[in-house]
């Protein structure tokens, strides 16, 4: 997902620039890259990062630094605003680690498999992406309220989904779903099958050709899978704000406490819960990062 | 670096290219309505009345785009640069902020029209099931246990902060002045709501279409509107004994109508909502006009209320803002109560 469409190699290597012919290219520097224009193309990157990302997210800080360091603890210290931290986090890590499990099985099931409808279900898996989160929210609320289809079955068991902490997970595993799997689908796909024979053949068993061969292979995409999963659901604000129920303390996620400050013309202190969610979210991204480089050199060295 | 001459003259001529795509400004005159999510209907009438009007008065065809929203996020649209030549949103409050934060307007934007710049008003009411099985007819019922009430979070709704109020101001009225006692009966109404939406309009969807609560508190005109879309089948309008007199107000945002040399029309889109064909659009779109004349031809469906504004009561939108919804305020206070 995440890398360029460029062939492997060389990427790092200094790369000619503009628009010579690649031959001319190769005879003047040692490592030529495949696709010319480094310079232009460095450029564009770095302007357009800039715009779309940098530029935004500092204006973000510059607002919040409008308040003293006592006003921020102010914020950071409130209960309302930790408990919010709380149930964002949580949730969006229980979401994420559902579709650790479930979005692995679904990607399996359509990559190994072939079926009547599988196409159908695989464009079901972008629907997440599609529907707008309003929609989603609302027709999540419908199904699982206590009068809807599901809320009223699990209603029987004392299970109550929507306007609970646990509505909040089911709305952020729905929309984490896709990323989990379409960053699994292509690497399932190049998944040598031969390999998994020659483990069977050398007396392997089905675990252990899991555990051991397919496992490993699969660990650094999941790992991409489960962040990017993580990341949008802190974010999500939409589908959540109908399923939640917006109860102070109980059920409110941070991007509803933003809004409320917003609500108030309280743009330095909305900004600073937003840096303090930036804060956060990049640690925690940065910590799966660390944990998914120490989980792919422990795989690599087996 | 070689390729930059190629790229600057590759940039210059997209330049160029964008510029002629620009298309020059044809067509009828705009004017743009920055206005709240439940006037969507009001509107969509009231421009038709207005641009027939405009056209038999000057000759000149005008064309009125609406942009609808949550109050205070419309409101912060105008002040980031959102191109409204008339705001009409749901508190004064929000307009108040524009003036203040972008000086788009005078500060004093609401003497500029007749009635508080509030050519239609409403209140706040109760939607209850078909039947009204728990027999809820006044604001004293809503606090009885085993009530559950709807109505959205006032930290994020602008409407709903005048269902607070409203609950507020009869509690004052039935306690003698006593704002303890009020406090306390807001507190015991806000124990009885298990959803708060963060919308008015996600309210009524949970309360009409998940079945949830017994009561939902709304505007007067969303309650009808309600009713006259889904039937009277499943649900029944209570017009409580006392409640808020809710003004949602309209202004020119002057500095953005005169950039666009739309003065004159903006304020004349606001005055004809006074007249006699406005004034008969907004009645029949559940909102209480100020005309003598409309109010009689729609008396039926406007019952009697006794009704008292956030001015004498609260002292208007700024102190009570800071009251009760401000961070820390007794809103959040009576929620974090008991938890």
């Amino acid at each position: 997902m995440s890398s360029v469409a460029a062939p492997k190699p060389s990427a790092a290597g200094a790369a000619p620039s503009g628009g010579g012919p690649p031959v001319a290219a190769a005879k003047r520097k040692r490592h030529p890259s495949v696709i010319p224009g480094f310079g232009l193309t460095l450029g564009y990157t770095v302007l357009y990062l800039s715009l779309v990302v940098l530029i935004p997210l500092s204006a973000t800080f510059l607002k919040a630094s409008h308040l003293s360091w006592q006003e921020l603890l102010g914020i950071f210290t409130d209960r309302q605003v930790l408990l919010a931290f709380r149930l964002s986090v949580l949730c969006s890590a229980e979401g994420a680690l559902i579709n650790a499990v479930f979005g692995l099985l679904v990607a399996w099931v359509l990559v190994r498999y072939r079926f009547p409808g599988r196409g159908f279900l695989d464009s079901m898996v972008d629907l997440p992406f599609a529907l707008p989160t309003a929609v989603a929210g609302i027709s999540l609320t419908a199904v699982y309220a206590p009068n809807g289809f599901i809320g009223s079955f699990l209603e029987k068991f004392g299970v109550q989904v929507a306007y609970t902490p646990l509505g909040v997970t089911v709305a952020l595993t729905f929309i984490g779903l896709p990323f989990v799997v379409r960053t699994l689908q292509p690497v399932l796909e190049d998944l040598d099958k031969e390999v998994e024979e020659a483990a069977t053949s050398l007396g392997a068993n089905r675990l252990q050709i899991f555990t051991r061969i397919i496992l490993p292979a699969l660990t650094p995409s999941l790992f991409t899978g489960v962040s990017l999963a993580f990341a949008r659901a802190l974010g999500e604000y939409g589908s959540v704000i109908f399923i939640s129920g917006n109860m102070p303390l109980k059920t409110e996620i941070v991007p509803l406490i933003i809004v409320s400050k917003l609500e108030q013309y309280d743009y330095a202190g909305a900004t600073a819960v937003a840096c303090g969610m930036l804060v956060l979210s990049f640690t925690l991204l940065l910590g799966i990062n660390l944990l998914q480089k120490w989980a792919g050199g422990a795989s690599r060295v087996r | 670096m070689r390729s930059f001459p190629y790229f600057s003259r590759l940039s210059a001529a997209g330049l160029a290219l964008a510029l002629a795509a620009l298309p020059a400004a044809a067509g009828p005159r705009k004017l743009l309505n920055v206005s709240y999510d439940p006037t969507r209907e009001l509107y969509e009438d009231y421009n038709k009345a207005f641009v027939a009007h405009w056209k038999s008065a000057t000759g000149e065809d005008v064309s009125i785009s609406q942009s609808h929203g949550g109050s205070g996020k419309q409101g912060r649209s105008v002040i980031d640069g959102l191109d409204a030549d008339v705001v009409t949103l749901a508190l004064a409050y929000d307009i108040d902020a524009i003036a203040e934060k972008a000086q788009l307007l005078p500060k004093n934007w609401q003497t500029r029209l007749p009635g508080n710049s509030t050519p239609y008003t409403s209140t706040i009411v109760f939607l209850v099931r078909k039947g009204n099985p728990k027999g809820i007819k006044d604001w004293n019922d809503l606090i009885k246990p085993g009530v559950s009430i709807i109505t959205p979070n006032p930290k994020t709704s602008g409407g709903a902060r005048w269902n607070y109020l409203a609950a507020w101001g009869y509690a004052l009225r039935h306690n003698g002045n006593d704002s303890a006692k009020a406090r306390e009966f807001v507190a015991k109404l806000y124990k009885n709501v298990p959803v708060l939406d963060a919308g008015a309009r996600g309210a009524t969807t949970t309360f009409v279409q998940r079945g949830i609560g017994d009561v939902a508190l709304s505007w007067e005109n969303e309650a009808l509107l309600a009713v006259k879309e889904l039937g009277s089948g499943k649900v029944e309008v209570v017009t409580p004994s006392v409640s808020i007199l809710a003004e949602p107000p309209v202004a020119v945002v002057e500095r953005v109508a005169d950039k666009h040399g739309n003065g004159k029309l903006a304020k004349a889109y606001l005055e004809y909502l006074y007249s006699e064909e406005g004034q008969d659009v907004v009645a029949r779109n559940f909102y209480r006009p100020q005309s003598k004349t409309a109010a009689a031809k729609y008396a039926a469906q406007f019952p009697k209320v006794s009704l008292f504004t956030i001015k004498d009561v609260f002292g208007g939108w700024q102190k009570a803002q800071k009251t009760h919804f401000a961070d820390n305020g007794v809103y959040d206070q009576i929620s974090r109560e008991g938890k």
